[in-house]
């Protein structure tokens, strides 16, 4: 049962890492357009340089 | 039930207070900055996405421009001088119909800040119901003593700030609520959520054996799930009445001893003379004194053609004066004239519009009284058999506030308007009000307008194959000389089919006449019957006059939208009455509706009794669907129970109405019609299934049987069963 105090504390932290990367996602516009974000991977226009 | 409090015009009172002008005037003043949003119905791939974006960009002016994909939108950001005809042109040419969408006028998610602060706290909410519920688990699975109350302890660490953050939509509601005196349902759900985090905090701190942690946790996320469904389906609420208030000019010239000054409009009075000049749009209303011109009604009473008028015509305001200089002496200006009545009307429309209960409101109203006269009554039932055991009876009251608690009446109707709006989205509609598909289903009685709505409102020629090459040759270079719009719709059809324009010299353009000039030696005139002594036909004609050889009439027609005769065929075939109501000439709109098989229309109707004709009916105890586009539908948009404009009408329209349609086609809103009545049937479903979980949980909470996993067991499955519910429309 001595597992637990260890165990608890690393999910915790764990599901912290999740929440902030959320709320990094949200801050960083990533639901604005999920669907022209999966689309533009396919774009071929910025294949051999990158996007000024 | 997150749908309560609908904000209306009066909640914000310094809004009122605000002058209506000042208003629109910021408002474009942030459409600058925000730049231009084109709506893009037709974009669907990466494919579509680069072709956009390149051929935006290639535009002088344009800085950058982005496509929103699953917005089916574009957004611009260029200098001042670019307009959104430009762009509009532009992607034309690219092969994508572009129609110009106000920022102001829809939600948007990007820059959106209240539907992105929902959404964090539904984050922190989903967040912290997982890791309680994992905690929950091995309560539930038999977790005894010391580890039951470190669990407990961990559980309340977590789900207490979560609940002091996530729960803020909810407790500042209730207190708005409170404050004003009305019951909704946010009280309750406060006080559940208050309730039972204290009584399960203090069960910790006993040791006790029953929290309530990962329930008050879990209601909270699926509240805010249900909250945050409703506010993307609501667009920002804007009052058609104030874009109708911009329409009016705001100066005027007036002529005062011959000597022309500007002067505000608001300091002319009646009896003043005013100049209008070519091109200008009418300040006052009046009787013309001097000159003759030709203005174009259409805005405000829906006729294609353009009015002559000379001295004694009478002319309204917002009407647009097209060729020649005006003198008008002023009837009614400012408030008195007619525009502002039509505005005004608009207002009183709007008004009553925003009184509508939606289903969630009515179900709210009834549901909110029998959630507090439970709790309280299981408290004092347990009190008075336990004889005084103030933390039972607690418990109990908790355990019933939780469970009444509606999280999957909060999921009711917001799931299932998400998931019709996006069918209807991706079939071209947008619904713009949240309670519009529900009134879309109780209607009866669709009422059409025709200019722009039913037809394309653009008048193409007829006849052109009855000319011979020569003849076109002089029509094109006739036709470029005028800006009247049946000379451009000539020079545009000429254009389309190759014909290079002849060489006239001396091109003229006579005000209210038509354009004249030389070609060969001899006059060419194209014009209005009378002036090159043609007699006027039935149709919408112009007349070409080449030297002494009689004048020929160029005839017009003004083309159905697509899907205009399918349509109407769709709404009878769902019994469903459809009239036509037009401000235009009896000749056309007989034809119109003889084509389209409508049998119940009329012609030459005012604005005002267009909107008259919808009350009437509307008192006559049937449910209006207005589909109109210009001023003149403007207050039977707003009058009518449900209304639906196209992206190409006018602003005021467009804001007035409920659902937009975005393409140019006429056919999905029949099946708008059959979506909203199935979404109707599904929120009623969704209610009969959530207050099903309840009529079985409810019970076993009031006799104390209700356990922390019972609770969660009703609140997830039933959430659960209604989303999936809404998900099966077709």
């Amino acid at each position: 049962m001595e597992m637990l105090l260890y165990l608890i504390p690393v999910s915790l932290f764990l599901g912290g890492l999740g929440l902030a990367a959320f709320v990094w996602s949200l801050r960083a516009n990533q639901y604005d357009d999920p669907e022209g974000d999966g689309q533009r991977v396919l774009g071929t226009d910025w294949d051999d340089k990158p996007k000024p | 039930m997150a749908m309560v409090e609908t904000p209306s015009l009066s909640a914000c009172p310094a809004c009122v207070a605000l002058p209506a002008t000042e208003m629109l005037a910021q408002r474009r003043l942030r459409a600058a900055q925000a730049g231009v949003m084109l709506s893009l119905p037709t974009a669907k791939d990466a494919t579509s996405i680069s072709q956009v974006e390149r051929a935006l960009v290639a535009v002088p002016g344009v800085i950058s421009a982005r496509v929103n994909l699953t917005l089916k939108r574009v957004t611009v950001a260029t200098l001042p001088e670019v307009t959104a005809d430009t762009l509009i042109g532009a992607l034309a040419q690219a092969g994508y119909p572009a129609l110009e969408l106000d920022p102001g006028l829809l939600s948007t998610t990007e820059s959106d800040r209240r539907g992105r602060d929902l959404l964090m706290r539904l984050g922190v909410a989903g967040f912290s119901m997982m890791n309680i519920m994992l905690l929950s688990v091995a309560v539930w699975s038999g977790a005894e003593a010391a580890t039951r109350d470190l669990f407990h302890w961990i559980s309340a660490l977590i789900a207490l700030p979560t609940l002091a953050f996530a729960g803020q939509p909810f407790f500042a509601s209730a207190l708005a609520s409170i404050k004003a005196r009305k019951m909704g349902m946010d009280v309750p759900i406060s006080l559940a959520l208050i309730l039972s985090s204290a009584i399960s905090l203090f069960e910790t701190i006993k040791g006790g054996e029953h929290a309530y942690f990962d329930a008050a946790v879990s209601l909270c996320f699926f509240l805010l799930v249900g909250r945050y469904l409703d506010y993307r389906s609501r667009a920002a609420a804007r009052s058609a009445a104030e874009e109708l208030a911009a329409l009016e000019v705001p100066r005027a010239m007036r002529l005062l001893d011959g000597v022309e000054t500007q002067v505000p409009v608001a300091e002319i009075a009646a009896g003043d003379l005013v100049l209008v000049r070519a091109g200008g749009r009418m300040p006052v209303d009046g009787i013309v004194t001097n000159g003759a011109s030709e203005v174009d009604r259409s805005l405000l009473t829906g006729e294609t053609l353009p009015v002559w008028v000379g001295k004694g015509s009478v002319i309204s305001a917002g009407e647009v004066n097209l060729t020649g200089p005006l003198t008008v002496r002023v009837t009614a200006a400012g408030k008195d004239s007619s525009l502002h009545r039509m505005a005004d009307l608009v207002a009183v429309a709007e008004s009553a519009k925003n009184r509508y209960a939606s289903l969630a409101d009515r179900m709210a109203r009834r549901y909110s009284p029998v959630v507090h006269l439970l709790a309280l009554s299981s408290f004092v039932g347990w009190m008075i058999r336990s004889g005084g055991d103030v933390r039972l009876a607690v418990n109990v009251a908790a355990a019933v506030l939780i469970i009444t608690c509606p999280c999957a009446l909060a999921l009711a109707v917001p799931a299932v308007v998400t998931s019709a709006s996006g069918k209807l989205f991706r079939r071209g509609l947008l619904i713009k009000n949240g309670t519009a598909l529900e009134r879309l289903a109780e209607v009866d009685t669709v009422v059409f307008d025709k200019t722009g709505t039913l037809t394309l409102g653009d008048l193409a020629p007829s006849n052109l194959e009855q000319f011979n090459p020569a003849d076109l040759a002089v029509v094109a270079a006739l036709a470029a000389g005028s800006s009247h719009p049946l000379s451009r719709s000539l020079a545009e059809a000429l254009r389309a089919l190759a014909q290079p324009p002849a060489a006239v010299s001396g091109l003229s353009e006579r005000a209210g006449y038509g354009v004249e000039g030389h070609w060969s030696g001899q006059v060419v005139r194209l014009g209005r019957a009378a002036w090159v002594g043609a007699k006027t036909g039935a149709k919408t004609a112009t007349f070409l006059k080449i030297g002494d050889q009689p004048a020929r009439a160029l005839s017009f027609v003004d083309r159905p939208r697509p899907g205009a005769v399918g349509v109407v065929a769709a709404l009878k075939a769902q019994g469903m009455t459809v009239r036509l109501l037009s401000g235009d000439a009896e000749g056309p709109v007989a034809a119109l509706a003889q084509t389209l098989g409508i049998t119940a229309w009329r012609s030459e109707v005012l604005p005002a009794e267009k909107a008259a004709e919808v009350a009437a009916l509307t008192a006559a105890g049937a449910r209006v669907l207005m589909v109109g586009d210009g001023l003149n539908d403007t207050v039977a948009l707003a009058a009518a129970h449900v209304s639906i404009s196209p992206a190409s009408a006018l602003d005021a329209a467009r804001v007035a109405s409920d659902i937009v349609l975005l393409g140019q086609d006429l056919s999905p809103i029949a099946d708008a019609k059959r979506i909203a009545v199935q979404a109707r049937r599904r929120i009623k479903q969704n209610f009969a299934l959530s207050l099903g979980y309840n009529l079985v949980a409810v019970p076993l909470a009031l006799m104390g049987l209700a356990t922390p996993l019972i609770a969660a067991l009703a609140m997830s499955t039933s959430s659960i069963t209604v989303s999936l519910n809404a998900l099966r429309l077709k």
